[in-house]
Protein backbone atom coordinates (compact mmCIF):
# COMPACT_ATOMS: atom_id res chain seq x y z
CA UNK A 1 0.00 0.00 0.00
CA UNK A 2 1.84 3.10 -1.23
CA UNK A 3 -1.09 5.47 -1.79
CA UNK A 4 -4.65 5.52 -0.51
CA UNK A 5 -6.72 6.48 -3.54
CA UNK A 6 -9.83 4.35 -3.28
CA UNK A 7 -11.52 2.17 -0.68
CA UNK A 8 -11.76 -0.44 -3.41
CA UNK A 9 -7.96 -0.85 -3.45
CA UNK A 10 -7.89 -2.10 0.15
CA UNK A 11 -7.77 -5.82 0.72
CA UNK A 12 -9.66 -7.30 3.65
CA UNK A 13 -6.45 -7.73 5.65
CA UNK A 14 -5.24 -4.22 4.88
CA UNK A 15 -8.56 -2.71 5.91
CA UNK A 16 -8.62 -4.67 9.18
CA UNK A 17 -4.99 -3.68 9.85
CA UNK A 18 -5.89 -0.01 9.41
CA UNK A 19 -8.84 -0.37 11.82
CA UNK A 20 -6.62 -2.14 14.36
CA UNK A 21 -3.96 0.55 14.08
CA UNK A 22 -6.66 3.19 14.42
CA UNK A 23 -7.78 1.55 17.67
CA UNK A 24 -4.29 1.85 19.15
CA UNK A 25 -4.07 5.44 17.90
CA UNK A 26 -7.44 6.23 19.48
CA UNK A 27 -6.18 4.87 22.80
CA UNK A 28 -3.24 7.29 22.72
CA UNK A 29 -5.65 10.18 22.20
CA UNK A 30 -7.13 9.66 25.67
CA UNK A 31 -3.80 10.64 27.20
CA UNK A 32 -2.77 14.01 28.50
CA UNK A 33 0.11 14.07 26.00
CA UNK A 34 -1.46 13.24 22.66
CA UNK A 35 1.57 13.78 20.48
CA UNK A 36 3.51 10.78 19.17
CA UNK A 37 6.89 10.90 17.42
CA UNK A 38 6.80 8.54 14.39
CA UNK A 39 6.51 11.18 11.63
CA UNK A 40 8.96 13.64 13.16
CA UNK A 41 10.74 15.57 10.43
CA UNK A 42 8.21 14.66 7.70
CA UNK A 43 6.31 17.33 5.82
CA UNK A 44 2.72 16.66 4.83
CA UNK A 45 0.83 18.91 2.46
CA UNK A 46 -2.91 19.35 2.73
CA UNK A 47 -3.80 20.12 -0.87
CA UNK A 48 -7.42 21.23 -0.86
CA UNK A 49 -8.89 22.36 -4.16
CA UNK A 50 -12.40 22.15 -2.73
CA UNK A 51 -13.90 23.60 0.43
CA UNK A 52 -13.72 21.40 3.47
CA UNK A 53 -13.61 22.09 7.14
CA UNK A 54 -13.77 18.85 9.02
CA UNK A 55 -11.73 16.67 6.69
CA UNK A 56 -8.92 19.20 6.41
CA UNK A 57 -8.83 19.88 10.14
CA UNK A 58 -9.02 16.17 10.86
CA UNK A 59 -6.07 15.38 8.61
CA UNK A 60 -4.15 18.33 10.02
CA UNK A 61 -4.77 17.20 13.59
CA UNK A 62 -3.82 13.61 12.71
CA UNK A 63 -0.56 14.66 11.05
CA UNK A 64 0.37 16.98 13.90
CA UNK A 65 -0.38 14.35 16.55
CA UNK A 66 2.19 12.18 14.75
CA UNK A 67 4.71 15.07 14.86
CA UNK A 68 4.68 15.80 11.13
CA UNK A 69 4.87 19.35 9.83
CA UNK A 70 1.73 20.34 7.97
CA UNK A 71 1.44 22.80 5.13
CA UNK A 72 -2.10 23.80 4.23
CA UNK A 73 -2.72 24.69 0.65
CA UNK A 74 -6.18 25.76 -0.38
CA UNK A 75 -7.03 26.73 -3.91
CA UNK A 76 -8.60 29.98 -2.83
CA UNK A 77 -5.99 32.69 -2.57
CA UNK A 78 -3.31 30.45 -4.04
CA UNK A 79 -1.57 30.27 -7.37
CA UNK A 80 -4.38 27.99 -8.55
CA UNK A 81 -6.67 31.00 -8.68
CA UNK A 82 -4.06 32.51 -10.98
CA UNK A 83 -4.46 29.54 -13.31
CA UNK A 84 -1.74 27.15 -12.19
CA UNK A 85 -2.31 23.55 -13.28
CA UNK A 86 -2.38 20.51 -11.00
CA UNK A 87 0.90 19.40 -12.55
CA UNK A 88 2.70 22.64 -11.74
CA UNK A 89 1.28 22.71 -8.22
CA UNK A 90 2.43 19.12 -7.67
CA UNK A 91 5.90 19.79 -8.99
CA UNK A 92 6.19 22.84 -6.75
CA UNK A 93 5.30 20.69 -3.75
CA UNK A 94 7.82 18.08 -4.86
CA UNK A 95 10.50 20.75 -5.08
CA UNK A 96 9.61 21.88 -1.55
CA UNK A 97 10.20 18.35 -0.28
CA UNK A 98 6.72 17.14 0.60
CA UNK A 99 6.80 13.63 2.12
CA UNK A 100 3.07 13.06 1.75
CA UNK A 101 0.21 14.76 -0.06
CA UNK A 102 -3.40 14.77 1.04
CA UNK A 103 -5.57 15.93 -1.81
CA UNK A 104 -9.19 16.94 -2.17
CA UNK A 105 -10.33 17.90 -5.63
CA UNK A 106 -13.64 18.53 -7.37
CA UNK A 107 -12.57 16.35 -10.29
CA UNK A 108 -12.98 12.59 -9.90
CA UNK A 109 -9.63 10.92 -10.44
CA UNK A 110 -7.41 13.91 -9.59
CA UNK A 111 -5.65 11.98 -6.78
CA UNK A 112 -5.07 9.05 -9.11
CA UNK A 113 -3.56 11.38 -11.69
CA UNK A 114 -1.33 12.89 -9.02
CA UNK A 115 -0.18 9.50 -7.77
CA UNK A 116 0.52 7.88 -11.12
CA UNK A 117 1.75 10.74 -13.27
CA UNK A 118 5.30 10.80 -11.94
CA UNK A 119 4.97 14.47 -11.00
CA UNK A 120 5.59 13.70 -7.37
CA UNK A 121 7.26 10.86 -5.42
CA UNK A 122 5.33 11.18 -2.18
CA UNK A 123 2.45 8.95 -1.13
CA UNK A 124 -0.92 10.43 -2.07
CA UNK A 125 -3.99 10.20 0.13
CA UNK A 126 -7.36 10.88 -1.39
CA UNK A 127 -9.41 13.16 0.87
CA UNK A 128 -12.36 13.19 -1.51
CA UNK A 129 -12.38 13.53 -5.27
CA UNK A 130 -15.50 14.69 -7.08
CA UNK A 131 -18.18 12.02 -7.07
CA UNK A 132 -15.64 9.22 -6.90
CA UNK A 133 -14.12 8.21 -3.55
CA UNK A 134 -13.49 9.35 0.01
CA UNK A 135 -11.65 6.37 1.49
CA UNK A 136 -10.76 7.77 4.92
CA UNK A 137 -14.43 8.64 5.50
CA UNK A 138 -15.37 5.02 4.79
CA UNK A 139 -12.60 3.82 7.10
CA UNK A 140 -13.77 6.01 9.96
CA UNK A 141 -17.36 4.89 9.39
CA UNK A 142 -16.26 1.25 9.45
CA UNK A 143 -14.16 1.89 12.55
CA UNK A 144 -17.11 3.52 14.33
CA UNK A 145 -19.38 0.62 13.40
CA UNK A 146 -16.85 -1.99 14.47
CA UNK A 147 -16.28 -0.29 17.81
CA UNK A 148 -19.99 -0.31 18.60
CA UNK A 149 -21.06 -3.56 17.01
CA UNK A 150 -18.02 -5.70 17.91
CA UNK A 151 -17.03 -4.05 21.19
CA UNK A 152 -13.93 -2.21 22.35
CA UNK A 153 -11.53 -5.12 21.97
CA UNK A 154 -12.39 -5.85 18.38
CA UNK A 155 -8.80 -6.29 17.18
CA UNK A 156 -8.74 -8.39 14.03
CA UNK A 157 -12.53 -8.38 13.62
CA UNK A 158 -14.40 -7.26 10.52
CA UNK A 159 -18.08 -6.44 9.98
CA UNK A 160 -19.25 -9.84 8.73
CA UNK A 161 -22.98 -10.28 8.86
CA UNK A 162 -23.93 -6.76 9.88
CA UNK A 163 -26.63 -4.97 7.91
CA UNK A 164 -25.99 -1.37 6.92
CA UNK A 165 -28.38 1.03 5.17
CA UNK A 166 -26.91 3.90 3.18
CA UNK A 167 -29.74 6.34 2.55
CA UNK A 168 -30.09 9.33 0.28
CA UNK A 169 -28.18 11.08 -2.44
CA UNK A 170 -26.01 8.25 -3.72
CA UNK A 171 -25.58 9.86 -7.13
CA UNK A 172 -23.45 12.75 -5.87
CA UNK A 173 -21.89 10.91 -2.97
CA UNK A 174 -18.28 9.78 -2.88
CA UNK A 175 -18.94 8.74 0.71
CA UNK A 176 -21.52 6.21 -0.47
CA UNK A 177 -19.17 4.76 -3.10
CA UNK A 178 -16.28 4.36 -0.67
CA UNK A 179 -18.54 2.90 1.99
CA UNK A 180 -20.11 0.34 -0.33
CA UNK A 181 -16.65 -0.83 -1.41
CA UNK A 182 -15.13 -0.98 2.06
CA UNK A 183 -18.16 -2.40 3.89
CA UNK A 184 -18.43 -5.09 1.24
CA UNK A 185 -14.73 -5.92 1.69
CA UNK A 186 -15.28 -6.17 5.43
CA UNK A 187 -18.19 -8.55 4.99
CA UNK A 188 -21.14 -6.29 5.81
CA UNK A 189 -24.41 -6.43 3.88
CA UNK A 190 -25.10 -2.99 2.41
CA UNK A 191 -28.41 -1.73 1.07
CA UNK A 192 -28.61 1.61 -0.72
CA UNK A 193 -31.93 3.38 -0.25
CA UNK A 194 -32.58 6.27 -2.58
CA UNK A 195 -35.05 7.73 -5.05
CA UNK A 196 -34.27 6.30 -8.51
CA UNK A 197 -33.26 9.76 -9.71
CA UNK A 198 -30.44 9.91 -7.15
CA UNK A 199 -28.90 6.55 -8.07
CA UNK A 200 -26.04 6.50 -10.58
CA UNK A 201 -26.08 4.50 -13.79
CA UNK A 202 -24.53 1.11 -13.21
CA UNK A 203 -25.45 0.86 -9.53
CA UNK A 204 -26.76 -2.65 -10.25
CA UNK A 205 -23.15 -3.77 -10.61
CA UNK A 206 -22.12 -2.48 -7.16
CA UNK A 207 -21.66 -5.10 -4.44
CA UNK A 208 -24.83 -4.08 -2.60
CA UNK A 209 -28.61 -4.24 -2.70
CA UNK A 210 -30.77 -1.30 -3.80
CA UNK A 211 -34.17 -0.25 -2.51
CA UNK A 212 -36.52 2.67 -3.11
CA UNK A 213 -38.46 2.05 0.08
CA UNK A 214 -36.86 3.20 3.33
CA UNK A 215 -39.57 1.83 5.63
CA UNK A 216 -39.40 -1.57 3.96
CA UNK A 217 -35.59 -1.64 4.25
CA UNK A 218 -35.74 -0.69 7.94
CA UNK A 219 -38.29 -3.43 8.56
CA UNK A 220 -35.75 -6.06 7.47
CA UNK A 221 -33.49 -5.24 10.40
CA UNK A 222 -30.65 -2.74 10.50
CA UNK A 223 -27.43 -2.56 12.54
CA UNK A 224 -26.38 0.86 11.28
CA UNK A 225 -28.06 3.49 9.14
CA UNK A 226 -26.00 6.09 7.34
CA UNK A 227 -27.86 9.19 6.20
CA UNK A 228 -26.18 10.92 3.27
CA UNK A 229 -26.26 14.66 2.89
CA UNK A 230 -28.49 15.96 0.12
CA UNK A 231 -25.84 17.81 -1.82
CA UNK A 232 -27.84 20.86 -2.80
CA UNK A 233 -24.73 22.63 -4.08
CA UNK A 234 -24.50 19.97 -6.76
CA UNK A 235 -28.12 20.50 -7.78
CA UNK A 236 -29.98 23.52 -9.06
CA UNK A 237 -32.61 25.18 -6.86
CA UNK A 238 -35.31 23.13 -5.10
CA UNK A 239 -33.87 19.75 -5.89
CA UNK A 240 -32.97 20.46 -9.49
CA UNK A 241 -35.38 17.90 -10.87
CA UNK A 242 -33.99 15.09 -8.73
CA UNK A 243 -37.02 15.17 -6.47
CA UNK A 244 -40.27 17.20 -6.53
CA UNK A 245 -39.67 19.13 -3.31
CA UNK A 246 -37.49 18.98 -0.19
CA UNK A 247 -40.63 18.22 1.82
CA UNK A 248 -41.42 15.17 -0.26
CA UNK A 249 -37.82 13.97 -0.09
CA UNK A 250 -37.84 14.37 3.65
CA UNK A 251 -41.14 12.50 3.97
CA UNK A 252 -39.97 9.53 1.90
CA UNK A 253 -36.24 9.33 2.68
CA UNK A 254 -35.67 11.41 5.83
CA UNK A 255 -34.89 9.82 9.18
CA UNK A 256 -37.80 11.08 11.27
CA UNK A 257 -39.21 10.11 14.66
CA UNK A 258 -41.24 7.15 13.43
CA UNK A 259 -38.39 5.64 11.47
CA UNK A 260 -36.03 6.18 14.40
CA UNK A 261 -38.47 4.20 16.57
CA UNK A 262 -38.75 1.49 13.91
CA UNK A 263 -34.97 1.11 13.85
CA UNK A 264 -34.91 0.11 17.48
CA UNK A 265 -32.54 1.46 20.12
CA UNK A 266 -29.49 -0.59 19.09
CA UNK A 267 -29.12 0.60 15.51
CA UNK A 268 -26.42 3.19 15.00
CA UNK A 269 -27.43 6.48 13.39
CA UNK A 270 -24.59 7.89 11.30
CA UNK A 271 -24.05 10.90 9.09
CA UNK A 272 -20.84 12.04 7.40
CA UNK A 273 -21.72 15.69 7.99
CA UNK A 274 -22.45 18.45 7.53
CA UNK A 275 -26.11 17.69 8.23
CA UNK A 276 -29.15 19.28 6.67
CA UNK A 277 -31.32 19.03 9.76
CA UNK A 278 -34.95 18.64 8.83
CA UNK A 279 -34.13 17.38 5.33
CA UNK A 280 -32.37 14.01 5.40
CA UNK A 281 -32.27 13.72 9.19
CA UNK A 282 -34.52 15.11 11.89
CA UNK A 283 -33.03 16.94 14.84
CA UNK A 284 -34.50 14.23 17.05
CA UNK A 285 -32.60 11.50 15.26
CA UNK A 286 -29.39 13.53 15.02
CA UNK A 287 -29.39 14.24 18.76
CA UNK A 288 -30.61 10.81 19.86
CA UNK A 289 -28.57 8.56 22.13
CA UNK A 290 -27.94 6.11 19.30
CA UNK A 291 -26.48 8.79 17.02
CA UNK A 292 -22.70 8.47 16.72
CA UNK A 293 -22.23 11.47 14.44
CA UNK A 294 -19.84 13.37 16.70
CA UNK A 295 -17.97 10.18 17.50
CA UNK A 296 -17.41 9.73 13.76
CA UNK A 297 -15.56 13.05 13.82
CA UNK A 298 -13.45 11.97 16.81
CA UNK A 299 -12.67 8.62 15.22
CA UNK A 300 -11.72 10.40 12.00
CA UNK A 301 -8.56 11.71 13.63
CA UNK A 302 -7.51 8.26 14.88
CA UNK A 303 -8.25 6.62 11.52
CA UNK A 304 -6.28 9.28 9.63
CA UNK A 305 -3.40 8.89 12.08
CA UNK A 306 -3.43 5.18 11.28
CA UNK A 307 -3.43 5.82 7.52
CA UNK A 308 -0.63 8.40 7.75
CA UNK A 309 1.43 6.11 9.96
CA UNK A 310 0.98 3.13 7.65
CA UNK A 311 1.84 5.11 4.51
CA UNK A 312 4.64 7.28 5.90
CA UNK A 313 5.87 5.57 9.07
CA UNK A 314 8.18 3.02 7.50
CA UNK A 315 11.22 3.14 5.31
CA UNK A 316 11.08 4.85 1.94
CA UNK A 317 9.31 2.69 -0.61
CA UNK A 318 8.88 -0.16 1.86
CA UNK A 319 5.59 -1.89 1.35
CA UNK A 320 6.14 -5.00 3.49
CA UNK A 321 2.49 -5.92 3.88
CA UNK A 322 -0.30 -3.86 5.35
CA UNK A 323 0.86 -4.11 8.92
CA UNK B 1 7.40 -17.09 15.34
CA UNK B 2 6.42 -20.66 16.00
CA UNK B 3 3.84 -22.07 18.32
CA UNK B 4 3.59 -25.50 19.82
CA UNK B 5 6.82 -27.47 19.70
CA UNK B 6 9.60 -25.19 18.58
CA UNK B 7 11.54 -26.05 15.47
CA UNK B 8 14.99 -26.03 17.01
CA UNK B 9 17.88 -26.03 14.59
CA UNK B 10 21.03 -28.04 15.20
CA UNK B 11 22.99 -24.88 15.94
CA UNK B 12 20.94 -24.09 19.05
CA UNK B 13 22.02 -24.63 22.63
CA UNK B 14 19.48 -24.33 25.43
CA UNK B 15 20.86 -22.24 28.28
CA UNK B 16 17.79 -21.82 30.48
CA UNK B 17 15.00 -24.35 30.82
CA UNK B 18 11.55 -23.94 32.24
CA UNK B 19 12.56 -24.33 35.90
CA UNK B 20 15.54 -21.97 35.45
CA UNK B 21 13.20 -19.32 34.07
CA UNK B 22 10.71 -19.88 36.87
CA UNK B 23 13.42 -19.57 39.56
CA UNK B 24 14.86 -16.45 37.95
CA UNK B 25 11.45 -14.76 37.87
CA UNK B 26 10.75 -15.66 41.50
CA UNK B 27 14.12 -14.24 42.53
CA UNK B 28 13.54 -11.03 40.54
CA UNK B 29 10.09 -10.64 42.14
CA UNK B 30 11.68 -10.80 45.59
CA UNK B 31 14.43 -8.40 44.56
CA UNK B 32 11.82 -5.90 43.35
CA UNK B 33 10.04 -6.04 46.71
CA UNK B 34 13.29 -5.80 48.63
CA UNK B 35 14.70 -2.90 46.65
CA UNK B 36 11.48 -0.89 46.86
CA UNK B 37 10.62 -1.67 50.51
CA UNK B 38 7.48 -3.53 49.48
CA UNK B 39 5.49 -3.47 46.30
CA UNK B 40 2.81 -0.88 47.11
CA UNK B 41 3.92 1.66 44.49
CA UNK B 42 5.31 -0.78 41.97
CA UNK B 43 3.83 -0.97 38.46
CA UNK B 44 5.24 -3.59 36.08
CA UNK B 45 5.10 -2.59 32.42
CA UNK B 46 6.03 -5.27 29.91
CA UNK B 47 7.36 -4.51 26.45
CA UNK B 48 5.31 -6.54 23.94
CA UNK B 49 5.23 -9.23 23.06
CA UNK B 50 7.25 -11.49 25.35
CA UNK B 51 8.03 -8.77 27.87
CA UNK B 52 4.30 -8.37 28.45
CA UNK B 53 3.97 -12.06 29.32
CA UNK B 54 7.02 -11.90 31.59
CA UNK B 55 5.57 -8.83 33.33
CA UNK B 56 2.36 -10.75 33.99
CA UNK B 57 4.29 -13.66 35.52
CA UNK B 58 6.45 -11.31 37.60
CA UNK B 59 3.32 -9.48 38.76
CA UNK B 60 1.76 -12.72 39.99
CA UNK B 61 4.92 -13.54 41.93
CA UNK B 62 5.25 -10.04 43.39
CA UNK B 63 1.63 -10.10 44.62
CA UNK B 64 2.09 -13.57 46.08
CA UNK B 65 5.43 -12.80 47.76
CA UNK B 66 4.14 -9.53 49.19
CA UNK B 67 0.90 -11.27 50.31
CA UNK B 68 -1.38 -8.95 48.38
CA UNK B 69 -4.74 -9.78 46.87
CA UNK B 70 -5.00 -6.84 44.46
CA UNK B 71 -6.13 -7.67 40.94
CA UNK B 72 -3.20 -8.30 38.61
CA UNK B 73 -4.43 -5.57 36.24
CA UNK B 74 -3.76 -2.97 38.96
CA UNK B 75 -0.02 -3.70 39.01
CA UNK B 76 0.75 -5.05 35.54
CA UNK B 77 0.46 -3.40 32.14
CA UNK B 78 2.16 -3.31 28.79
CA UNK B 79 3.70 -0.45 26.86
CA UNK B 80 4.09 -0.26 23.11
CA UNK B 81 7.38 1.21 21.97
CA UNK B 82 6.88 0.96 18.20
CA UNK B 83 6.09 4.64 17.69
CA UNK B 84 9.18 5.64 19.69
CA UNK B 85 11.72 3.42 17.93
CA UNK B 86 14.76 5.11 16.42
CA UNK B 87 14.83 2.74 13.45
CA UNK B 88 11.25 3.16 12.16
CA UNK B 89 12.49 4.59 8.90
CA UNK B 90 14.85 1.70 8.22
CA UNK B 91 12.14 -0.95 8.16
CA UNK B 92 8.76 -1.54 6.60
CA UNK B 93 5.90 -0.21 8.68
CA UNK B 94 5.61 -2.08 11.96
CA UNK B 95 2.35 -3.05 13.58
CA UNK B 96 1.60 -1.21 16.80
CA UNK B 97 1.23 -3.34 19.92
CA UNK B 98 -1.32 -2.59 22.63
CA UNK B 99 -0.53 -0.32 25.55
CA UNK B 100 -2.41 -1.06 28.74
CA UNK B 101 -1.74 1.05 31.79
CA UNK B 102 -3.16 0.12 35.22
CA UNK B 103 -6.14 2.33 36.08
CA UNK B 104 -4.23 4.30 38.73
CA UNK B 105 -1.71 5.41 36.09
CA UNK B 106 2.04 5.69 36.54
CA UNK B 107 2.35 9.14 38.11
CA UNK B 108 4.59 8.96 41.22
CA UNK B 109 4.79 5.17 40.95
CA UNK B 110 7.87 3.02 40.60
CA UNK B 111 7.66 1.63 37.08
CA UNK B 112 9.57 -1.57 36.41
CA UNK B 113 10.01 -2.09 32.67
CA UNK B 114 10.12 -5.77 31.77
CA UNK B 115 11.65 -7.27 28.64
CA UNK B 116 12.95 -10.64 27.60
CA UNK B 117 16.41 -9.78 26.24
CA UNK B 118 18.56 -6.71 26.87
CA UNK B 119 20.89 -6.20 23.91
CA UNK B 120 21.64 -2.78 22.37
CA UNK B 121 19.45 -0.91 24.85
CA UNK B 122 17.56 0.85 22.06
CA UNK B 123 14.27 -0.81 22.91
CA UNK B 124 14.60 0.37 26.49
CA UNK B 125 15.40 3.90 25.37
CA UNK B 126 12.22 3.88 23.30
CA UNK B 127 10.31 2.50 26.28
CA UNK B 128 11.58 5.32 28.50
CA UNK B 129 10.16 7.82 25.99
CA UNK B 130 6.90 5.89 25.79
CA UNK B 131 6.52 5.89 29.58
CA UNK B 132 7.05 9.64 29.78
CA UNK B 133 4.13 10.03 27.38
CA UNK B 134 1.74 8.37 29.82
CA UNK B 135 2.94 10.03 33.01
CA UNK B 136 5.79 10.89 35.33
CA UNK B 137 6.82 7.96 37.51
CA UNK B 138 8.87 8.50 40.69
CA UNK B 139 11.44 6.09 39.33
CA UNK B 140 11.85 3.71 36.40
CA UNK B 141 13.68 0.42 36.83
CA UNK B 142 14.49 -2.32 34.34
CA UNK B 143 14.05 -6.07 34.67
CA UNK B 144 15.20 -8.45 31.94
CA UNK B 145 15.25 -12.21 31.72
CA UNK B 146 18.52 -12.24 29.78
CA UNK B 147 21.27 -9.64 29.53
CA UNK B 148 23.39 -10.58 26.54
CA UNK B 149 25.65 -7.51 26.50
CA UNK B 150 26.64 -5.41 23.47
CA UNK B 151 25.06 -2.21 24.75
CA UNK B 152 24.96 0.73 22.35
CA UNK B 153 23.46 3.18 24.84
CA UNK B 154 24.18 4.05 28.49
CA UNK B 155 21.46 1.79 29.88
CA UNK B 156 21.81 -0.90 32.54
CA UNK B 157 19.33 -3.35 34.03
CA UNK B 158 18.31 -3.35 37.72
CA UNK B 159 17.17 -6.96 37.76
CA UNK B 160 18.67 -9.68 35.57
CA UNK B 161 17.51 -13.28 35.22
CA UNK B 162 20.78 -14.40 33.67
CA UNK B 163 23.86 -12.69 32.27
CA UNK B 164 24.60 -14.44 29.02
CA UNK B 165 27.90 -13.57 27.35
CA UNK B 166 27.31 -13.82 23.60
CA UNK B 167 28.96 -12.94 20.36
CA UNK B 168 27.20 -10.12 18.52
CA UNK B 169 26.41 -12.44 15.61
CA UNK B 170 24.71 -15.03 17.81
CA UNK B 171 20.98 -14.99 18.50
CA UNK B 172 19.27 -15.38 21.81
CA UNK B 173 15.89 -17.02 21.42
CA UNK B 174 13.49 -16.64 24.31
CA UNK B 175 10.48 -18.92 24.10
CA UNK B 176 7.56 -18.59 26.48
CA UNK B 177 4.70 -20.98 27.00
CA UNK B 178 2.11 -18.25 26.29
CA UNK B 179 3.42 -17.69 22.76
CA UNK B 180 5.74 -20.56 21.85
CA UNK B 181 4.26 -23.40 23.86
CA UNK B 182 7.45 -23.95 25.86
CA UNK B 183 9.61 -22.05 28.35
CA UNK B 184 13.27 -21.90 27.36
CA UNK B 185 16.15 -19.64 26.40
CA UNK B 186 18.53 -20.82 23.69
CA UNK B 187 21.58 -19.44 21.94
CA UNK B 188 21.63 -19.87 18.19
CA UNK B 189 24.97 -19.62 16.42
CA UNK B 190 23.58 -19.27 12.91
CA UNK B 191 24.44 -15.94 11.42
CA UNK B 192 21.61 -14.01 9.91
CA UNK B 193 18.80 -11.58 10.65
CA UNK B 194 17.96 -11.06 14.29
CA UNK B 195 14.36 -11.55 15.26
Amino acid sequence: MRHLLSAKDLSHDEAVAILDTAATMAATQQREIKKLPPLRGKTIVNLFFEDSTRTRISFEAAAKRLSADVINFSAKGSSVSKGESLKDTAQTLQAMGADGVIIRHAASGAPYRLATSGWIDAPVINAGDGKHQHPTQALLDAYTMRRHLQGENAGGADLSGFRVLVVGDVLHSRVARSNVDLLHTLGAHVTLVSPPTLLPVGVDRWPCAVSYDLDGAIAQGVDAIMMLRVQRERMSAAGGGFFPSPQEYSRKFGLDRNRLAALGPDALVMHPGPMNRGLEISAEAADSAQAVILEQVTNGVAVRMAVLYMLLGGSEGATGGAA
Amino acid sequence: MTSGTPARSGTERVVLDSSDISRALTRIAHEIIERNNGSADVVLLGIPTRGADLARRLGERVLQADERTDPLADVVGSIDITLHRDDLRRHPVRAIEPTTIPPAGVDDKIVVLVDDVLFSGRTVRAALDAVSDVGRPRAIQLAVLVDRGHRELPIRPDYVGKNLPTAAAEHVRVRLAEIDGVDEVAIDRTIGEDV
